[in-house]
């Protein structure tokens, strides 16, 4: 076993890779269900933006295009949920699982003629003398420039939720959606919108993966990264900041376990690939311990089917 | 002088319900106006068409002479029409200012709004923390965010459906001091409730609708509260009777029962002590949220406590779970008719199994018996007039009145020692009312022991031998009910004093 050959600042780096697919499907998925709407297509929305995101790069040659027809890709699947839970009353778990059945079966179909290619590059941000500074360069300011949206989009989904109006109505849609009518908000405008943003948001987070990270297509490529998206939702207590921890968490001891796996540790293989998903569960479990205020974290009416009664 | 509000032969048809057939009827401004019917009468849906949330299927009305159709509530509070909910149209999770500022147009930011909900809280003598979490409010305070919330918005016409409902007498007549400031000021207050001795004490004129149509309108103040009970109802009314009981020995009985809750917004139960003896009616009143629904589950069965704070006739039955209970005749019948007391979309049969099967004998080596589960059905619905085409239609399709008298009734006649019930009438009409209270009353007759938690203080005072008062989880030591005064029992329920002085400083 040879530990010396792990660099921090390549680990740090592609932490920072690794990570931000979950990223970014986890704070979509934190809208979606803050309006009160639980999709669990997050799996079938990230791998559609995958082969979306792929297939159009490939054509066009532009890593830009690609990542927009992944949002337009990964947004008009949600609204097939979201038509069905919103106009048809249909169940969001049920609707949510086969959704996600049906985007791994649609992106094997449209990936088909993709296997085996190479999208074209995506150029790292330039950061002008950023870049340049020993070290702290290289692990934080050499990214391409959809890690620092992400992170941009982290603060700006807590500023929309926390001190915003419109984010106001949309947590009062999800904490009560009766109430929210009654007072004359529009409850299923504003779920549309969240889950096309959440599917937007999962869908770019796909196409991370088979541009930037992996960076080719092959079917079932996000390999239950929209689980983990959705699980650290849950357990961050629907908070965008421990969003992020959790992402990045989950990013760093993935990158971690590999790297030790490639150093030979003494650890079983099956243990170590386990890691990333029972480590981050744990902390995140840890920092929600206390029951009382997770129970007020939850939107109120997460996964209830809204119909207007009067 | 053009009225303020001329509402013009409006009507509603729902699928198979006539809600509202040419109603008429207009609103001074500064008039205190009250709209009186049973449950179904076409209340809400009359103040619903004029808050928007409903459109009318013909009619009209016209706001200071101009013609208005409030598409959406959003128009209604533009125009000036603002509206109180009969339940809460409030965000647990959100602050109070959150909340007051989600039923605004424009909220000015939110430090601004949190000084202009003191002043206008002050104004009007209704204290009021603007950065509390709601869920954390009693409803009387829930309910003072609902009022502040429309009166910032300085309302032309203020729609009230049954404010008083979860208010001590002595918040009720805070709330009716303020209403009568308002009104002073030229603001028109349109006011629902059951309640005709407030409806005589506060309105102008009164509205009565039975069955979608105005039948009457007159001057409450000159009519007695029966007067209008019967143009409500249409016929006289029965009230209940009392057999003159003998009370017997102690039958159920609790000692320093303490439980914390389980849920954040709920209350500790702390050192609770009664006992009730057979033929016995118990009342315990409260505003909502002091701990009722956690004395009934501890009564029940559905939390555990520690086995001897519990006791029947000297048994410790504190750790007994809700089936063991029913099986020694301790029954409970909780305040949720729809997802508590029964399953919404299941039939009233399995409704009735679900808790007579033990008691009844509707299942057998694990197998139901599906004829006996029916004919129970039956039988309840037969004696208590549940007015239902059969035991096979689903518990949501009954109207509340009716499910909540199968809810009662299936407790009833599964012979019950103990039958402890919460909140037994709630938002259920007059007649329905007074059958489940006679109900109640003959079952005490016949040797049980009855505890009833009720917020509607007069339906303790009609049916209950003794009263205590459950405020923040405690329960003050219970006083024989003859000879109490409502003054008295308002001061035993407490929580109004804070108020109090608020008011006295206004």
């Amino acid at each position: 076993m040879d530990l010396s050959a792990i660099n921090p600042v390549i680990l740090i780096a592609s932490l920072m890779v690794a990570a931000t697919p979950i990223l970014l499907a986890a704070i979509g998925e934190l809208v979606v269900e803050k309006s009160g709407v639980l999709n669990l297509g997050v799996e079938g929305m990230m791998i559609t933006g995958a082969i979306c995101g792929f297939a159009a790069a490939v054509e066009t040659g532009s890593p830009a295009l690609g990542f927009l027809a992944a949002m337009i890709g990964g947004a008009a699947l949600s609204m097939i949920f979201g038509l069905l839970t919103q106009f048809l009353m249909s169940n969001q778990v049920a609707t949510g699982l086969a959704l996600t059945l049906f985007g791994l079966g649609l992106s094997a179909l449209i990936g088909q003629g993709y296997v085996g290619l190479k999208p074209p590059a995506t150029d790292r941000l330039d950061l002008g003398p950023l870049s340049d500074i020993p070290v702290l360069g290289r692990m934080v300011f050499s990214h391409d420039i959809v890690i620092y949206a992400s992170l941009v989009l982290v603060l700006v989904v807590w500023l929309f939720l926390r001190h915003s109006r419109a984010g106001l109505i949309l947590r009062a849609v999800g904490e009560n959606h009766e109430a929210a009518h009654a007072l004359g908000y529009k409850v299923v405008r504003i779920r549309l919108m969240a889950i096309a943003f959440g599917g937007a948001m999962a869908g770019l987070g796909g196409a991370y993966l088979s541009l930037v990270r992996v960076p080719q297509w092959t079917e079932g490529m996000t390999s239950g990264a929209g689980w983990i998206a959705l699980a650290i939702v849950v357990f961050a207590s629907w908070r965008a900041g421990r969003v992020l921890l959790g992402a990045y968490l989950f990013g760093g001891v993935a990158v971690l376990q590999l790297n030790l796996q490639a150093a030979g540790i003494a650890v079983p293989v099956e243990l170590l690939s386990a890691s990333p998903y029972l480590v981050t569960i744990l902390v995140l479990v840890i920092i929600s311990a206390d029951r009382s205020r997770a129970a007020v974290a939850a939107p109120g009416s997460l996964g209830r089917v809204f119909h207007a009664s009067s | 002088m053009t009225p303020l509000l001329k509402v013009d032969g409006l009507g509603k048809v729902y699928p198979g319900v006539v809600a509202n057939d040419r109603v008429s009827f207009d609103i001074a401004e500064g008039e205190v106006h009250a709209l009186l019917g049973e449950n179904g009468a076409g209340k809400s849906t009359l103040v619903k068409m004029i808050y928007g949330l409903v459109k009318p299927d013909s009619g009209h009305m016209t706001l200071r002479g101009v013609p208005y159709a409030p598409a959406e509530p959003r128009a209604a509070r533009a125009a000036g029409v603002a509206m109180v909910f009969q339940h809460f149209s409030l965000f647990d999770a959100l602050s109070v200012a959150e909340n007051i500022a989600l039923g605004m147009e424009n909220p000015p930011p939110m430090g601004q709004l949190a000084g202009r909900i003191r002043a206008v809280s002050e104004t009007y003598g209704l204290p009021l923390a603007p950065e509390r979490l709601v869920g954390d409010l009693s409803a009387g305070e829930r309910q003072r965010v609902e009022i502040i919330r429309c009166l910032l918005q300085d309302p032309r016409l203020l729609i009230m459906d049954e404010p008083t409902s979860v208010l001590t007498p002595q918040e009720a007549e805070i709330l009716f001091a303020t209403l009568r400031k308002l009104a002073a000021n030229g603001t028109a207050i349109l006011y629902i409730s059951h309640k005709l001795e407030e409806i005589r004490a506060l309105c102008d004129r009164a509205t009565i609708l039975r069955l979608g149509k105005v039948v009457a309108s007159c001057n409450p103040r000159e009519k007695t509260a029966a007067e209008l009970a019967e143009m409500m109802v249409g016929t006289k009314l029965a009230t209940p009777q009392r057999a003159a009981s003998e009370t017997g020995d102690v039958v159920l009985e609790v000692r320093g029962l303490s439980l914390p809750s389980p849920n954040p917004f709920g209350t500790s139960l702390r050192d609770i002590s009664f006992s009730v003896k057979s033929g016995e009616v118990l009342g315990i009143g409260g505003v909502a949220g002091n701990g009722q629904d956690e004395l009934l589950a501890a009564l029940s069965g559905e939390s555990a406590a520690s086995a001897g704070a519990v006791r029947l006739k000297g048994q410790p039955i504190g750790d007994l779970g809700p089936g063991s209970r029913r099986r020694i005749a301790v029954l409970a019948a909780p305040e949720e008719r729809l997802g508590h007391a029964a399953a919404p979309d299941m039939s009233l049969t399995e409704n009735a199994l679900l808790t007579a099967a033990i008691r009844e004998g509707l299942a057998a080596r694990g197998f139901l018996r599906w004829p006996a589960a029916r004919a129970f059905a039956e039988k309840v619905i037969e004696t208590f007039d549940v007015r239902t085409p059969g035991p096979g239609n689903a518990a949501r399709s009954l109207s509340g009145g009716n499910l909540q008298k199968f809810v009662i009734g299936r407790e009833v006649l599964q012979r019950p020692e103990v039958l402890v019930v919460n909140q037994p009438t709630w938002g259920v009409d007059a007649a329905a009312a007074a059958a489940i209270r006679q109900a109640l009353l003959n079952l005490a007759a016949d040797g049980a022991a009855v505890v009833v938690i009720s917020q509607d203080l007069d339906e303790l005072i009609e049916i209950s031998d003794r009263f205590a008062a459950l405020n923040e989880g405690r329960l003050a030591p219970p006083r024989p009910t003859r000879g109490l005064s409502l003054e008295e029992i308002g001061l035993m329920m407490g929580g109004a004093h804070d108020m109090e002085v608020a008011h006295a400083a206004v």
